[in-house]
C-alpha cells in the first residue's frame, strides 16, 4: 500500500524566514507518526501544508497520492472530508454545546436523519468518555475535555488522516495519559493514520511507531521510539533527556552578556 | 523629503491593496449566497439575533428623535403659523432622512461591534481554521449568513426607528403642545409620497445594511487573531462603516434629488 502521505523536497518561508528547508518524510497508512522539536521548530506548519491551508514556495505534499494544492479550494475542501485536525487549544465552537459541535460536521457533509446523527454523535462522545457532557457548552468544561470533544469532532467522520497539533500541551498527568492512550486506540479503530505533532516525549514515545525530529525547519533524525532512545545524536540526545544546554542554546542568539553590560545605558 | 513622499505611496499602495481585498472578500461572499438559499434557516437565526441586539437601541432613540422633532419643528413651523405641517416635518425628517442614517448609525455601534468582535474572536479561538479543515467554508456558514441578515435586519429596523419617531414627535406635538390631532395626521398623509419619501428611504437603508454589514464582517474576519487585534478592529468597524454611512447618504440624497 503506498503512503496516505509523502513530503518530498519541502521548503517554506515566512517572508524572508525560512521555517521549513528540503523535507522529506513518509506517513504510511494504519501507523502513528510523531513530529517532534521545540517550540517554534515548523512542527505545526507540517500540519498546515498537509492541511492545505498555506502553500509551500518548493516541493510537493502528497494526500492519498494527489498533490495538496492550496490554492485549488475545491479540490481542498474535497481532500479535508478525509482529513481530522485537532486543533491546540480545542478550536471548539463556544456558541455551541458539545453534541452540537460534534454534530457539526455531520449536518454540514451528510443528509442524515436527525435520529442518526444523534446516535452518531453520542457514540463518538462515548469513545471519548465525554458522552454524559453532551448538553455543556464548551466553557462549562476543562481544557482536557475540549481537547477530547475536538478528538470527536474530528473523527465525526470517520477520517483517513487524523492530525493532533500539540494533543498533550498543558495537560495534567491523567488527561495526558486518557489522551495517548485515545490516540492510539481510535487510530486503530478506525484504522486510519495518525500524525501527532508534540513535544512530549514520554507520551509520544509509548503510542507513536515511528518518530521525526525537526530542529530549525530540518529533520535531524527519524526512527522508531526505541532507535531514538538509544540515539546519539547530539540534538535527539538533549532533546530526550530533557538537557537545559546542548545544540539548542539556553540563550537567545545575539551578543554576549559582558557586551550588553558594557554599553551603559542608551542615552 | 523623501519621508512624506514614501509614506504618501505607501499609504496609496496599502489602500489600494485594501479596498482590492475588500472586493474580492466581497465577491466571495457574493458567490457564496446560492448555497445559502438551501438552508435559509441560517440567515433567518441570524435576521432574529441581530435584529435583537438593536431593537431596544432603535426604538428608544426613535422615540427621543422623535420628541427632538416635535419640539425644533413646532418652534421653526410656529413663526410661519404652520403649525399643523408638524406631522408632515416630521414623517419626513424621518422617513427621508433621520430614519435610515441613524438606525445604521447605532446599528454599526450595536451590531455591528459585536459582529467584529465574535468573527474576530472566532478566529482568534481558530474556529474559522476548525472549520475549513472540516472541509466548510467560514464564509458561507459564519459570514454570509450574518452579512444577508444585516442586509435585511437594517430596513426594518429603519422602519421601526422611523414609526416610533413620528409617535414620539405626535406625544410632543399634538399631546403635549397641543397641535391640531387632525391637521397633524391629515398632512402626513397628504404629503408623504410612497415612492419618492417612503422607497426612497428604504433603498438607502438597504445600501447601509450592505456597506455596514460588509464593514463589520470584513473587519472581524481580517482581524489580527489577538486581543488588541480585534480590539482595534472593532474600533475601525464603527470608524469607517459611520463614515461610510455619511458619505453614502450625501452621494444617495444628490442621486435622489430631483
Amino acid at each position: 500500500m503506498p503512503n496516505l502521505v509523502d513530503i518530498s523536497d519541502l521548503h517554506f518561508s515566512y517572508g524572508a524566514r525560512p521555517i521549513l528547508a528540503g523535507l522529506e518524510m513518509e506517513f504510511p497508512r494504519g501507523k502513528v507518526v510523531a513530529v517532534m522539536g521545540g517550540s517554534g521548530s515548523g512542527k505545526t506548519t507540517i500540519l498546515r501544508l498537509i492541511g492545505g491551508q498555506i502553500t509551500a514556495q518548493k516541493g510537493t505534499v502528497r494526500f492519498d497520492g494527489r498533490i495538496v494544492n492550496a490554492r485549488d479550494s475545491a479540490l481542498m475542501y474535497d481532500m479535508r472530508r478525509k482529513m481530522g485536525m485537532l486543533f491546540q487549544h480545542g478550536a471548539l465552537f463556544t456558541d455551541l454545546t458539545v453534541f452540537e459541535n460534534v454534530a457539526f460536521p455531520l449536518r454540514e457533509h451528510t443528509r442524515l436523519p436527525e435520529e442518526l446523527i444523534r446516535d452518531l454523535v453520542l457514540l463518538k462522545l462515548h469513545a471519548v468518555g465525554l458522552r454524559n457532557a453532551a448538553h455543556l457548552k464548551p466553557a462549562e468544561i476543562s481544557g482536557g475535555m475540549a481537547r477530547r470533544v475536538a478528538l470527536a469532532r474530528a473523527i465525526a467522520l470517520d477520517p483517513q488522516l487524523i492530525m493532533y497539533d500539540e494533543p498533550f500541551a498543558g495537560l495534567d498527568p491523567i488527561s495526558m495519559g486518557v489522551a495517548a492512550n485515545l490516540i492510539r486506540r481510535l487510530n486503530d479503530a478506525l484504522g486510519s493514520t495518525s500524525i501527532v505533532v508534540s513535544h512530549d516525549v514520554h507520551e509520544t514515545f509509548l503510542i507513536a511507531d515511528y518518530v521525526y525530529f525537526l530542529s530549525q525547519g530540518r529533520i535531524v533524525a527519524h526512527g522508531t521510539p526505541q532507535q531514538m532512545r538509544a540515539s546519539e545524536d547530539p540534538y535527539v540526545k538533549q532533546f530526550v533527556h530533557a538537557e537545559a544546554d546542548g545544540p539548542v542554546p539556553f540563550h537567545y542568539p545575539g551578543r554576549a552578556l559582558a557586551d550588553d553590560l558594557m554599553r551603559g545605558v542608551p542615552q | 523629503m523623501m519621508g512624506p513622499i514614501s509614506a504618501l505611496g505607501r499609504w496609496v499602495r496599502e489602500s489600494v491593496t485594501n479596498a482590492g481585498f475588500a472586493t474580492r472578500t466581497f465577491l466571495a461572499l457574493l458567490a457564496t449566497t446560492p448555497g445559502l438559499l438551501r438552508r435559509p434557516r441560517l440567515v433567518t437565526d441570524q435576521v432574529h439575533f441581530i435584529g435583537n441586539y438593536s431593537l431596544v437601541i432603535i426604538g428608544v432613540s426613535g422615540l427621543f428623535v422623535g420628541f427632538v422633532l416635535g419640539l425644533q419643528g413646532y418652534y421653526t413651523l410656529n413663526r410661519y403659523g404652520s403649525e399643523e405641517a408638524l406631522g408632515l416635518l416630521v414623517a419626513l425628517s424621518l422617513t427621508r432622512e433621520l430614519g435610515p442614517v441613524v438606525t445604521a448609525l447605532l446599528f454599526a455601534g450595536r451590531a455591528g461591534t459585536s459582529l467584529t468582535a465574535e468573527i474576530g474572536l472566532m478566529k482568534a479561538g481558530e474556529q474559522l481554521a476548525a472549520m475549513e479543515m472540516m472541509a466548510v467554508n467560514p464564509l458561507q456558514r459564519v459570514v454570509a449568513p450574518r452579512f444577508w441578515a444585516g442586509v435585511i435586519a437594517m430596513p426594518l429596523l429603519a422602519a421601526i426607528f422611523s414609526a416610533v419617531g413620528v409617535v414620539g414627535g405626535y406625544i410632543v406635538g399634538v399631546l403635549m403642545i397641543g397641535v391640531d390631532e387632525g391637521a397633524f395626521w391629515s398632512q402626513m398623509q397628504a404629503g408623504v409620497d410612497v415612492w419618492k419619501d417612503i422607497a426612497n428611504g428604504v433603498i438607502k437603508s438597504v445600501v447601509f445594511g450592505f456597506a455596514v454589514t460588509f464593514t463589520a464582517l470584513f473587519q472581524g474576519y481580517e482581524a489580527q487573531p489577538t486581543p488588541e487585534g480585534v480590539a482595534r478592529a472593532t474600533t475601525r468597524t464603527v470608524v469607517i462603516a459611520s463614515l461610510t454611512v455619511l458619505w453614502l447618504d450625501f452621494l444617495l440624497t444628490a442621486l435622489m434629488f430631483d
